[in-house]
């Protein structure tokens, strides 16, 4: 069904992240991008701009709806995915690797471990879904 | 005449079939104290009865036409081609909805792109929306879009743009914190230059002047489109769509967003509703702007199609974070202006501007000569100007209201300072006796 | 079953290749004129004088050009692509899409109200002023309110409007903590658009298993931080909100006001009045309950009454009688302002006055009578087929559920897109939000019972071919000029123009 790769966490919001030493790349799960059918058009937070953990950044639209993309994490953004902007399939394609929004040097790199691991996450969508 | 398809008959075996054995069971649910009121209103009458008791009341207008008018100010009378009226009375047309299935609406969208791309050519501008309420509403949402698009809180309005659309504006941010102020005119009752440099700084978000203002002037805009976007806010132009067929267009101007009133463009002056308000931007806006937009597509099959697109911004979607809260908007007037376009043709329209042209400067120099007139502002016009008189403009007008005359519009209550100003408009409409009786009047008096 | 439509794929083809879909540029030819307008006169050097070369435009626009009769044959051959009330039955839940009487258009385009300046001296334009003001007491007496501002141009301008309002009156109290509005999960999309604009904060509360508010949420949500309730009733389900007076008196208690969104007036006429409810401010949308036409999109306009409390917030002018006189009174120094130019959408107000004035308060009240027997009516035929999670009486709309048909792969718009074939407008489909694939239908007055049978007919046989050929469904419509466009390819990829047409070819 959906993969949940192991080395990722998870926010509660279907956000992922993957840190790579001191910079932490985020995007959507497979099964938001499922959830929201073809992305149309991605609007990306600001180069340098703070996020904070658990506040709206970016918002990611449908043809029929329009997503907020909640950061996982603390920090200022370093790198968006420029590639969204004229193909916003990739979300759709690849979440995990070409879909990828953007990255953030963590502010308080603890908060990473406040979100779920693959398994935890999976169990989420699980009892969400019979619940 | 009956609106009621269902008999009594009907009504029975209907009521049998729900299982009920009367009405009133059917709304059991409101609570009796509520349940039937008693309103006092007279019962209905025949279309007969109806169109007799409706003239009567309406033989107690006098109209615009039926005097000879001098009145704009916001408002324009235009000739419109007969075909108009036709095409748009088609129930196809006026009795369809809005256009969310759209297999079933293809004539509803494929003329609202074609009104699109005729008022991007017209204005300038890459895209333009399906249409609002009037040009005060869009005016105001121009502003609300450009301070929410760079962050900042102040909006340079030009006082010489329409008092409405200031008021209206006024009105839509006052439940934010954003702030407003007015750019003063100078003597020639253009954009006070020195004024607005001293008062552009890095709060400043968006910049928004009227050309044709206010006033009828049009406006060398230049200088006021490079220092907004020096100072990295949006500039915003609103006026007479017409003009822009003869002068130069917001495009032209750089204007980053161009709205304002295209009721000149085929609607009649219907006490000031309804209208329709055009809104055009540059490309990098196109995520931001309200309202509705038709795109072009192609169906499964690959034939092509007209959908509405980019809905994702919109109430019926986004909810609380929608970017306006517009539904339903004016679409049946875009159609109006759609198909007066096409009906005049780019020679109709390019003639029709000239003639307006033509018949104000020919009349506002006519009253320039006239003793005990004076006309303050000299620049170019499109189509109205102001003159300025040695009576009180009440007394003034009251007399050529005797003889059938509506002189224009007095600018004393919106700009206590011209004093006995009032705004002449002449469009196409106004023939040379027109102007001869006028002038003759005013001379007279 | 394919087959045949295959075949009447083919048929629809080669009528569509003489309709085609050519923009009105893509049939324009330089020399082409329509419109012979009087050349000016003026000499080449006075319009130079009149239109200075640093003002002149200088590239210039690409508008068509075509005679008169390849304009009406054009613009013609559109509508034919469209449905419409006047020619197809649409259920369209929360629209009211009832028959727009052609006397409303003969009053509109009387020249002794099209000739109107709105700036014409109040002595010329008594008669449109005694229309309003007439207009005004009808309404006054069908909501139980105390004045109203036409100024709304529709409704969810009203709403706007009503949001103001309610900000205005609590900031006059000093109350400023108030910047909350709550609205229920099944409310319209304008509700918290409108909320939100205006800069309060949005509260969603959820509805009990009745489908109506739920008034222990409503009570936790509730405090003295609430400007203003935001409500429909009936609801969007088509359910009265049967509690509401216990509703009002809790949210007054806690010093909040009540907003009435009047979409679904048309249940209400001469049943029951949101005043009488305890509604603070109204608004009411004339393109649904009293006929005005919905032009593919507006105009429409959106009244906007309030109790006595709040008059002095309304926008001015308004329209007073002082003796046999009408004038437009914009003496107010407390009003919110202006939310619109001139007085309103005036040309819809008349029309809407001539309906009410036509039908009468006899007719207005079999206006909710008939419309809610309908509504019923095809309630009670389509249960069973179709699930309807709420099978009470209904009033004048009810909210069926595509969910049994799911399970053969088919959802609510491939329902939606086979009725067109049938030549049925669909039903409103995924609104409300809380009812899964919903299916909103609201069927009006003005529809016959044998309509109704018919609608029934085609939404069982829509059923069997869920069960039998979904495919059928889900690549409905076969029988209308375009079928299924690609709505993901024209949002990644906007082509608004036709120049931006164009530049894709290119």
């Amino acid at each position: 069904m959906f993969s949940f790769p192991r080395n990722l966490k998870y926010a509660k919001t279907h956000e992922w992240a993957r840190r790579e030493d001191k910079r932490v790349v985020v995007g959507i799960t497979e099964y938001a991008q499922k959830e929201l059918s073809d992305v149309v058009f991605v609007e990306l937070p600001q180069i340098g701009q703070e996020v904070k953990k658990g506040r709206p950044c970016a918002v990611v639209e449908s043809v029929k709806a329009a997503f907020d993309i909640y950061a996982p994490i603390s920090g200022k953004v370093v790198e968006v995915n420029k590639q969204l902007e004229t193909n916003p399939a990739h979300i759709n394609t690849s979440p995990y690797e070409s879909g990828w929004f953007f990255v953030l040097e963590p502010s308080d790199v603890n908060e990473l471990s406040e979100l779920y691991d693959s398994e935890k996450y999976e169990t989420l969508l699980q009892e969400s879904a019979n619940g | 005449m009956s609106y009621f398809p269902l008999t009594e008959e009907d009504r029975k075996q209907m009521l049998s079939e729900i299982g009920v054995k009367s009405f009133d069971e059917l709304i059991g649910k409101v609570p009796a104290g509520l349940r039937k009121p008693a309103i006092d209103l007279p019962p209905g009458v025949s279309e007969f009865e109806l169109k007799q008791y409706l003239e009567n009341i309406l033989s107690q207008n006098q109209t615009a036409r039926e005097m000879l008018s001098f009145l704009g100010a916001g408002s324009y009378d235009h000739y419109i081609p007969s075909a108009v009226r036709h095409i748009i009375s088609r129930g196809e047309f006026y009795t369809a909805y809005t256009p969310y299935q759209p297999e079933a609406s293809q004539g509803t969208l494929q003329t609202i792109f074609e009104y699109q791309s005729m008022m991007a050519e017209i204005t300038g501008l890459d895209v333009v929306n399906a249409s609002h309420y009037d040009g005060a509403t869009a005016f105001a949402e121009a502003c609300l879009l450009a301070l929410n698009f760079n962050q900042r809180q102040k909006v340079l309005v030009a006082r010489s743009v329409h008092p409405e659309y200031r008021r209206v504006m006024k009105t839509y941010l006052s439940g934010t914190d954003f702030q407003i102020e007015e750019i003063p005119f100078n003597a020639s009752g253009s954009l006070d230059m020195d004024a607005f440099r001293k008062m552009l700084d890095m709060n400043v978000g968006c910049v928004a002047a009227g050309s044709p203002n206010f006033f009828g002037l049009v406006e060398d805009l230049d200088e006021v489109s490079d220092l907004t976007h020096k100072h990295g806010a949006l500039f915003v132009t609103t006026g007479h769509p017409l003009s822009y067929v003869a002068f130069r267009s917001p495009g032209e101007w750089k204007a980053d967003i161009a709205c304002g009133e295209a009721q000149p463009l085929g609607i009649p002056l219907s006490f000031g509703g309804p209208y329709v308000g055009y809104f055009a931007t540059t490309r990098s806006l196109v995520r931001r702007i309200p309202g509705r937009l038709a795109g072009m597509t192609k169906d499964r099959n690959g034939r092509r199609a007209f959908v509405l697109t980019l809905q994702a911004r919109e109430q019926h979607i986004r909810r609380e974070k929608a970017s306006s809260n517009i539904c339903t908007n004016q679409a049946l007037c875009a159609l109006a202006v759609c198909v007066y376009i096409a009906t005049m043709g780019k020679e109709g329209l390019k003639n029709t501007a000239l003639l307006n042209v033509e018949r104000a400067n020919s009349l506002r120099e006519r009253i320039e000569k006239l003793s005990g007139y004076q006309v303050p502002f000299k620049g170019a016009i499109f189509n109205e100007f102001v003159v300025k008189s040695k009576r009180t403009v009440a007394l003034l007008f009251e007399k050529l209201y005797k003889k059938g005359v509506l002189a224009g519009y007095s600018l004393e209550k919106d700009y206590p300072e011209l004093k006995n100003h009032f705004l002449v408009t002449a469009t196409e409409t106004k023939t040379e006796e027109d102007l001869d009786h006028f002038v003759k009047l005013l001379g007279k008096i | 079953m394919i087959t045949n439509l295959e075949k009447k794929e083919k048929v629809m083809e080669n009528q569509i290749a003489g309709k085609s879909s050519q923009l009105i540029f893509e049939k324009s030819k330089p020399g082409k004129r329509t419109h012979l307008t009087p050349n000016t006169k003026s000499e080449p050097a006075e319009l130079r004088r009149w239109i200075p070369s640093a003002l002149e435009r200088k590239r210039e626009p690409h508008l068509p050009e075509l005679s008169e009769p390849e304009v009406v044959r054009h613009f013609l051959n559109l509508s034919q692509k469209n449905y419409s009330v006047d020619t197809n039955f649409y259920p369209l839940g929360s629209c009211t899409m009832k028959y727009n009487p052609k006397i409303n258009e003969d009053m509109a385009a009387h020249p002794k109200f099209a000739h109107l300046h709105p700036y014409q001296p109040e002595e010329s334009v008594q008669g449109i002023l005694r229309i309003f003001y007439e207009l005004e007491q009808w309404l006054l007496a069908l909501t139980g309110m105390d004045r109203f501002s036409l100024q709304p141009a529709a409704g969810a301008q009203g709403e706007l409007l009503g949001m103001m309002i309610a900000r205005a009156f609590h900031r006059a109290n000093n109350d400023t903590k108030r910047r909350k509005v709550i609205v229920p999960d099944s409310s319209h999309g304008t509700n918290p658009a409108s909320a939100a604009l205006y800069g309060f904060e949005v509260v969603t509360i959820k509805s009990n298993e009745r489908g109506r508010v739920d008034l222990n949420e409503l009570a936790r949500a509730t405090n003295d931080e609430t400007a203003c309730l935001m409500l429909t009733n009936p609801n969007t389900l088509g359910l009265f909100e049967d509690e509401i007076l216990e509703i009002q008196k809790m949210l007054h208690q806690k010093g909040s006001l009540l907003y009435y969104d009047g979409a679904n007036m048309n249940a209400l006429l001469g049943v029951a009045r949101p005043g009488d409810m305890g509604f603070d401010i109204v608004h009411l949308n004339l393109h649904k309950t009293f006929s005005t036409p919905h032009g593919g999109g507006g105009p429409g306009a959106g009244p906007v009454g309030v109790k006595k409390r709040l008059e002095k917030f309304l926008p001015a002018p308004l329209v007073d009688k002082k003796g046999d006189k009408y004038v437009l009174n914009g003496e107010l120094p407390d009003s919110v302002g202006k939310v619109k130019s001139f007085y309103g959408n005036s040309g819809i107000l008349l029309r809407a006055y001539t309906y009410m004035r036509k039908l009468g308060i006899d007719g207005l009240c079999q206006v909710s009578r008939d419309a809610i027997i309908n509504a019923n009516y095809l309630r009670k035929k389509l249960n069973g087929t179709f699930v309807v999670p709420y099978p009470e009486y209904c009033m004048h709309e009810f909210v069926a559920s595509a969910e049994a048909q799911n399970s053969f792969g088919v959802h609510a718009t491939d329902i939606a897109k086979r009725l067109l074939d049938f030549g049925f407008y669909a039903p409103t489909v995924y609104f409300p939000l809380i009812v899964k694939e919903a299916i909103m239908v609201e069927p009006t007055e003005t529809e016959s019972r044998e309509t109704l049978d018919q609608f029934v007919k085609v939404m069982e046989k829509i059923d069997k071919e869920a069960k039998e050929s979904p495919e059928t469904l889900r690549l409905a419509p076969h029988t209308l000029p375009v079928s299924r466009p690609d709505e993901v390819g024209a949002a990644r990829n906007p082509i608004l123009t036709y120049r931006d047409f164009i530049s894709q070819k290119s």
